[in-house]
This record gives C-alpha cells, sequence and structure tokens, in this order.
C-alpha cells in the first residue's frame, strides 16, 4: 500500500487539503458518507510526508485538515452513550464540506465545458482588451483633489448652516453604493453633478461623495473628465 | 413590414457591441408592444440556423448578440493573434462558488475550496468577471462578491438561473460502481 502512493505525478500537486482528500477518496473509491477515517488519515498524512520528502512547500491548511482528521479519528474511539442527545458521527465534520466542495468542482468543470467568449466564440468587433489577459492597470485619470475640488463646488452651492445638528445617521455608504450601482447599471456613465443633484441636504452629499470614493478604491467605478468640458463622468466598469 | 422590422432589429445587432435587450430595441424603435420583436428575433435566429453560416444569433446577459459559431474559432484566432483568456482550475472553483452562492464572502469561498484565495479573486476582479457588491456589516467589514454581466457573457449564459445545475453528487462513492456517474468530475483526476 506504501508503495503505490508514489506512482502520483508531480505536476498534480494538490492545490489545498480538500484537493487531496478528494483524491484519496476517489483512489479508494469509498463511501462519502462511511469515511474509513483511520486509513484516510493514514494516506494523508503519508501524503504530506512525501510532499516534504519532495521539498514541496504546503501552506498550513494541510496541517490544519491533518489535525482535523487526527481529532475525528480520535472521537470515534471514543465509546458512543445512548443518552447523549442525536450524537451525529464525527465523520460528517468533513464528509459535509468534501460534499460541497465536490459540488463546486463539478459546477466549475460544467462552467469549464462552456463555450467561451474570446476562445470559442467571437463578437463582430471584440473589445479586445476585455478578452486578452494582459490588462494594463486602470487609472484612475481624475485625481483625489480634483475630485474634492468638484465636490467643494456642489457643497458651496448648497446653501451654509453653521449650526450644529447631531441626528442619527440617515445615509449609509453602503446603501449610497448599492444605490450609484443601481444607477449606473441602467445607464452605465453619470455626471459627477448629477449624481449629486439628487442628494438633498449636506449630509447625504457627504455620504455620496464617500460612497464615490470608496467604489472608486475598490475599483467599482472609473472616473475621468472630458478635457473640453471638464464635465467629470463616473463609469461604471 | 414584418420583414423590415427584422431587418431594422438586424442592423442594430450588428452594429451593437453589447447584448441587445428587446427592451433596448423597443426604445430604439419606438414601440410600445415587444410581440413583434421577440418574434423578429426568433425567426432571425432560425434564419441563422437554416444558414448555418460563420455567426449565429445568442441570448446572453439579458439580451441578444451575434456571435461566431465555435467551429471557426482557429480561423478567428489566426486573425486576432489573440491570446485565449481561458481561466485556470482554481480560478474556474473560486469563481464557480461566487456564481452559485452570490452574495458570498472571501471567507466562505476559502471555507469551501480550503485554500487561500486572495490571489484568484484580485484576478478575477481586475478581468471583470466578478465585481464587489458591497460590504458585510460584520467586523473588518469584508467585501461581498458577486459575479458581473460580463460573466455572463464570457460564458454565453443568458442570465443567472441558466447556470448548468451541478450534478446531484449524493450518490458518489455510495456502492462503488456508482461513483462512476460523474465521469467528467474524474476525467481530469489521476487513475491509478
Amino acid at each position: 500500500m506504501t508503495g503505490e502512493r508514489y506512482e502520483v505525478r508531480v505536476e498534480n500537486i494538490f492545490e489545498g487539503p480538500m484537493d487531496l482528500l478528494v483524491y484519496l477518496i476517489k483512489k479508494h473509491e469509498v463511501d462519502i458518507y462511511d469515511i474509513p477515517i483511520a486509513m484516510i488519515t493514514d494516506q494523508y498524512l503519508g501524503y504530506l510526508e512525501w510532499m516534504k520528502a519532495m521539498n514541496i512547500d504546503y501552506a498550513g491548511d494541510f496541517l490544519l485538515m491533518a489535525a482535523t482528521l487526527a481529532q475525528i479519528k480520535s472521537r470515534m474511539l471514543l465509546p458512543v452513550h445512548q443518552d447523549e442527545e442525536e450524537a451525529e458521527d464525527p465523520r460528517m465534520e468533513i464528509a459535509r464540506p468534501l460534499l460541497e466542495y465536490l459540488r463546486m468542482k463539478e459546477a466549475a468543470d460544467r462552467l469549464g465545458e462552456r463555450p467561451m467568449l474570446g476562445d470559442d466564440l467571437f463578437l463582430r468587433r471584440p473589445d479586445q482588451s476585455e478578452l486578452t489577459v494582459e490588462r494594463s492597470e486602470e487609472v484612475i485619470q481624475v485625481s483625489l483633489f480634483e475630485l474634492i475640488d468638484a465636490f467643494q463646488r456642489i457643497l458651496d452651492r448648497v446653501a451654509g448652516d453653521a449650526g450644529m445638528e447631531f441626528t442619527p445617521e440617515r445615509f449609509t455608504i453602503r446603501d449610497k453604493i448599492a444605490e450609484i450601482v443601481e444607477l449606473l447599471e441602467a445607464r452605465n456613465s453619470v455626471t459627477f453633478t448629477e449624481l449629486f443633484t439628487r442628494a438633498g441636504g449636506k449630509e447625504e452629499l457627504i455620504v455620496t461623495f464617500l460612497a464615490l470614493l470608496e467604489m472608486a478604491k475598490i475599483g467599482l467605478i472609473r472616473v475621468a473628465q472630458q478635457v473640453q468640458s471638464g464635465i467629470i463622468r463616473v463609469f461604471y466598469q | 413590414m414584418r420583414d423590415e422590422l427584422k431587418h431594422i432589429i438586424e442592423s442594430l445587432l450588428f452594429v451593437s457591441e453589447e447584448p441587445l435587450s428587446v427592451d433596448r430595441i423597443r426604445n430604439v424603435l419606438d414601440i410600445q408592444d415587444t410581440g413583434p420583436i421577440t418574434e423578429a428575433l426568433d425567426r432571425l435566429a432560425a434564419e441563422y440556423e437554416t444558414r448555418k453560416g460563420g455567426f449565429f444569433l445568442r441570448e446572453v446577459a439579458g439580451g441578444f448578440q451575434i456571435r461566431t459559431r465555435p467551429e471557426y474559432k482557429d480561423w478567428i484566432k489566426r486573425l486576432l493573434q489573440t491570446s485565449p483568456a481561458r481561466l485556470s482550475k482554481a480560478a474556474l472553483e473560486t469563481l464557480a462558488i461566487i456564481a452559485y452562492k452570490q452574495p458570498v464572502l472571501r471567507s466562505d469561498i476559502e471555507y469551501i475550496r480550503g485554500v487561500d484565495s486572495g490571489g484568484v479573486l484580485r484576478m478575477l476582479l481586475e478581468r471583470k468577471i466578478i465585481k464587489v457588491l458591497g460590504r458585510k456589516d460584520i467586523p473588518g467589514r469584508p467585501m461581498i462578491y458577486g459575479t458581473t454581466k460580463q460573466f455572463l457573457q464570457m460564458f454565453d449564459l443568458k442570465d443567472l438561473k441558466d447556470l448548468p445545475t451541478p450534478k446531484e453528487i449524493e450518490s458518489f462513492g455510495e456502492g462503488g460502481g456508482e461513483g462512476d456517474s460523474g465521469p467528467d468530475a474524474d476525467s481530469d483526476e489521476k487513475k491509478t
């Protein structure tokens, strides 16, 4: 049994502990609901040894799984008390995520089999930048300072209110982001000022602005300024 | 008249870079009823099918788009000289999890895959196959991910409901031979 372990091809290094477990389970054709835990644990540890011997670095994830397996194995050895309410098979702890992982692997295979745009199917005028691998980093063509300037102009338009008011947060950045996303999904681009004309008070203006900054930061939007008109536009990407 | 409408729609499809939705066509044509539009689209699709030419009409990402038939991909690649943007197994796995489980957190993905998925996520984000839907209100405010329209276009999908259903694999491993019910899943695993 120890001999066959070394037949594995080196180019097929397991990406993670789940991958390795799936491999072992398939190899031994065991029922996922009735995993021979001692045998699988031994094999699993054997592979870790092998990977160590081959000088393959493996992440801590592999050790964590080893610990989980060992723990399940030891729990299997404990006597089961009848009166314990619905004592679950400790192996379910590993069977459940395994099933889920297999389901997703299957889904990934199905997805991979689909005809793919840019590889199997093409458009009349394919936007190559979207389809090829090398994409230059997206640049935000408008700097933060230009944005702040533009925002200041909008704030100036709103009548000043010197008083300090403490009101509970009525607008959250998250809601605002969702709102802007919705708008952009429908229209693809919107001007900077237009975004703020919808806003009621100063508070909403600020939240809108913060939402914009956040969206630019996580790459949801692209902000560009037209050279001639100076109009700042927000694009969905 | 019916033919004219069909021809107009065909011309719209020809110039449009994005999949054209029935609604969009209706707006352009400035008519109320979508019936004639879907009928014209059906007839166009059927025509392309009988003609069996270089392209066909596909329903993707909530709209219609003229796409080349896969049979001719090699010639097109010679013309365009692009390297295909195929996804790695790790990327497909991550993408599948996001597609089926969205809205989803990175930690959910990593729990299922059992490995760090940060790099893959970044690549998928950069290629706009996935997007950030927002942040979850829990400590650390982790980002919530979902798929984009580009994802649907890329995989030739009408909408998310059009996703292939993962085969029930409950039978996997039960009673030895049964395990062979998933030949696709097995094919890339090494068999000893």
